[in-house]
């Protein structure tokens, strides 16, 4: 049994949730839909356990889809840089089911709720196959699955607040052009090449620097996916979709959804196109590199003012893009390990937040942060996790934030840039302003009256603190994840021959 | 519509061959061209020119949204499925050589495509149905004091 899970463990870790997802439209009950959906999610944890492990004994894993043999068929490819994604979206996307049932029978419409389970799957699966595959096209494929499901996610947070309509389509509209550009550029790419594996790809247009059709492949290809990423000035859709979502799809989106665009980003950056290739180097210098420390310092600032807890959150996302993008745009194998533990560590930080948020949302009907007052004494647990999670991402020692900065300071020394240490630190001083805030309201301001001690449901607080732990746990012990990380950069700088 | 004749008796008349076409376009489509998105989506105008003529609730009565709803999901459950049973017959997802030892003639390659094509002109036509009931049933519950 477990050769046969091995050996088809590419296929499974996709198929698994996609199966799943239309059982529950065949019986539409909530609780059998949210017991499906956590069998489901933990299976799949499971699986991408096994492909983490698979990818530490060998360099990569190959599937050959239907048995047609690549560059003709569409082959899945594994190696550390996706393994590391697939387990972030699975690990995330189990925790963020076992936590989801109360916050869903509370923020859904009733007859909506199955179908959060539907989507939840389908966007796992949509997710997890943008991650695995080796074939152009067929990424665009699950990025269609992945955000289509996102967008009605959203959109089921319009009985709480009817904002999430505007959100949803305002998200729809960005990411179908994110989408078009992507599958323009994989077009231009076909055009010039006539393969869509990626690792054909890459051999076919390397030497190609100075072809004009290449250069606009290019281009497309990371203005589309940049806007999947919300790289800074195209993350206009990013604060309201995950201001009025439910808060557990916040959770999950926040977690997951921006990490495998930027591993779709990062893979054709390096494993594509390549570092040789001289118009990406100076995209990188010219382009990534501003737009990556305005990300860090301008969405931090706004984050700074805003009175909704939720969106001051979203906004601190996409300062976090920020760093990863900083990671990118050093192009060494130290940034890109950066960027690759960043993406593990912001999953788990952020996810903690938002679970803290979301059990708020359950208690208090609101994230505003003035209804927010005396938490810390009425929701003891909660408001504890939210500091730890706070602290974390400012990035103080012992928790994972600093690890992510403390190897992209010493990858920006590494790369003759020492000023860029300079101004990571600044912005997680920003950090500190947006997170105290909310602190200080939690547990300085007088609790209202009448208002009694009522903490989350425990099937909120276990997930949550879990995630907490391992935000403490993966900050004090490195040597799993600094492991994965340095793999993964590896592997993306090297996959292409 | 009850005062256009010429319309129902045209659409009585068209909504069989409209199906018949489908059938054709979805079980043909391994020879010449179609295949089950084409077909389905044929298919699917059939009973929606035929909500667009008699009513929403008689296309509802043909096609009960219920119903419709389930074989949506069996629609994606029969690809799937066949590419679980090429797992299970021990060869790699959706290969479908294994499901048929004749391998000169690629019958396999036949059934499987059959089954497969046949599951997305489920899903297609479902979709298409319940994209108009969708919009077609919708009442304006959204008053302007809610905004």
């Amino acid at each position: 049994m477990l050769d046969f899970v091995t050996e088809h463990l590419p296929a499974l870790q996709v198929v698994v949730p996609l199966i799943a997802a239309p059982v529950i439209l065949l019986y539409q009950k909530e609780a059998f839909a949210w017991g499906w959906a956590l069998l489901t999610t933990w299976t799949t944890f499971a699986l991408s356990g096994l492909l983490v492990h698979e990818v530490f004994s060998q360099e990569f894993i190959s599937y050959d889809l239907g048995g047609w043999a690549p560059p003709l068929g569409i082959e899945y490819r594994v190696d550390a840089a996706n393994a590391l994604v697939i387990a972030i979206v699975a690990g995330i996307a189990a925790l963020v089911t076992t936590y989801a049932r109360k916050s869903i029978q509370a923020e859904v419409q009733g007859r909506n709720q199955p179908f959060f389970y539907v989507l939840l799957l389908l966007c796992v699966s949509g997710l997890i196959g943008v991650a695995i595959t080796g074939d152009a096209f067929n990424l665009f494929v699950f990025l269609e699955i992945s955000s289509l499901s996102t967008y009605t996610m959203v959109a089921l947070g319009g009985r709480r607040d009817r904002r999430a309509y505007t959100a949803a389509i305002r998200y729809l509209i960005t990411g179908t052009i994110g989408a078009t550009f992507y599958v323009i550029g994989v077009g231009l790419l076909y055009m010039v090449t006539g393969t869509l594996n990626m690792a054909d790809l890459a051999v076919s247009i390397a030497g190609m620097d100075n072809n004009t059709t290449v250069q606009a492949a290019f281009a497309f290809i990371v203005i589309g996916l940049g806007l999947k990423v919300a790289i800074f000035p195209l993350h206009l859709w990013l604060p309201n979709a995950y201001t009025y979502a439910p808060s557990v799809v916040t959770i999950f989106l926040a977690a997951t959804s921006t990490k495998v665009a930027v591993y779709a980003l990062m893979r054709f950056l390096f494993t594509v196109f390549g570092i040789r290739f001289d118009f990406e180097l100076d995209s990188l210098a010219f382009l990534f590199l501003p737009l990556a420390i305005m990300g860090m310092f301008i969405p931090s600032i706004v984050a700074a003012f805003q009175v909704d807890v939720k969106r001051l959150l979203a906004y601190s996302s996409v300062a976090q893009i920020g760093y990863m993008l900083l990671g990118i745009s050093l192009a060494t194998s130290a940034s890109l390990t950066a960027t690759s533990i960043h993406l593990f560590n912001h999953a788990l930080m952020k996810a903690a937040l938002f679970m803290a948020l979301g059990a708020v949302m359950l208690r208090l009907k609101s994230t505003i942060i003035d209804d927010l007052a005396g938490i810390g004494k009425t929701m003891p647990w909660t408001t504890a996790g939210f500091a730890l999670g706070g602290l974390s991402l400012i990035g103080v020692p012992l928790t994972v934030g600093f690890v992510s900065k403390w190897l992209l300071i010493q990858a920006s020394f590494a790369s003759q840039q020492p000023w860029l240490a300079g101004l990571i630190v600044v912005s997680s001083l920003i950090a500190v302003v947006y997170v105290w805030r909310v602190v200080e309201v939690a547990y300085f301001s007088p609790v209202p009256e009448g208002r009694v001690r009522q903490e989350a449901p425990l099937s909120m607080l276990i997930p949550m603190w879990v995630l907490v732990a391992a935000n403490i746990y993966f900050g004090i012990d490195t040597d799993i994840t600094i492991r994965l990380a340095s793999l993964a950069a590896e592997a993306l700088l090297g996959g292409a021959p | 519509m009850n005062h256009h004749l010429v319309l129902r008796v045209v659409t009585k008349i068209l909504v069989p061959v409209i199906l018949l076409f489908g059938l054709y376009v979805q079980f043909h489509g391994d020879y010449g061209p179609g295949g089950g998105f084409q077909a389905g989506v044929i298919f699917a105008a059939g009973i929606i020119l035929y909500g667009l003529v008699f009513g929403l609730d008689a296309a509802k009565q043909v096609a009960p949204p219920l119903i419709v709803q389930r074989l949506m999901a069996f629609g994606v459950l029969l690809y799937a499925g066949v590419g679980v049973v090429t797992l299970a017959l021990g060869e790699n997802y959706l290969d479908y050589d294994i499901l048929h030892p004749d391998l000169e003639h690629h019958t396999g390659q036949h059934y499987g495509i059959l089954a497969v094509e046949l599951g997305v002109g489920i899903t297609v036509a479902t979709v298409m149905m319940l994209l108009f009931y969708g919009f077609a049933g919708r009442n304006f519950d959204i008053k302007d004091e809610d905004w």
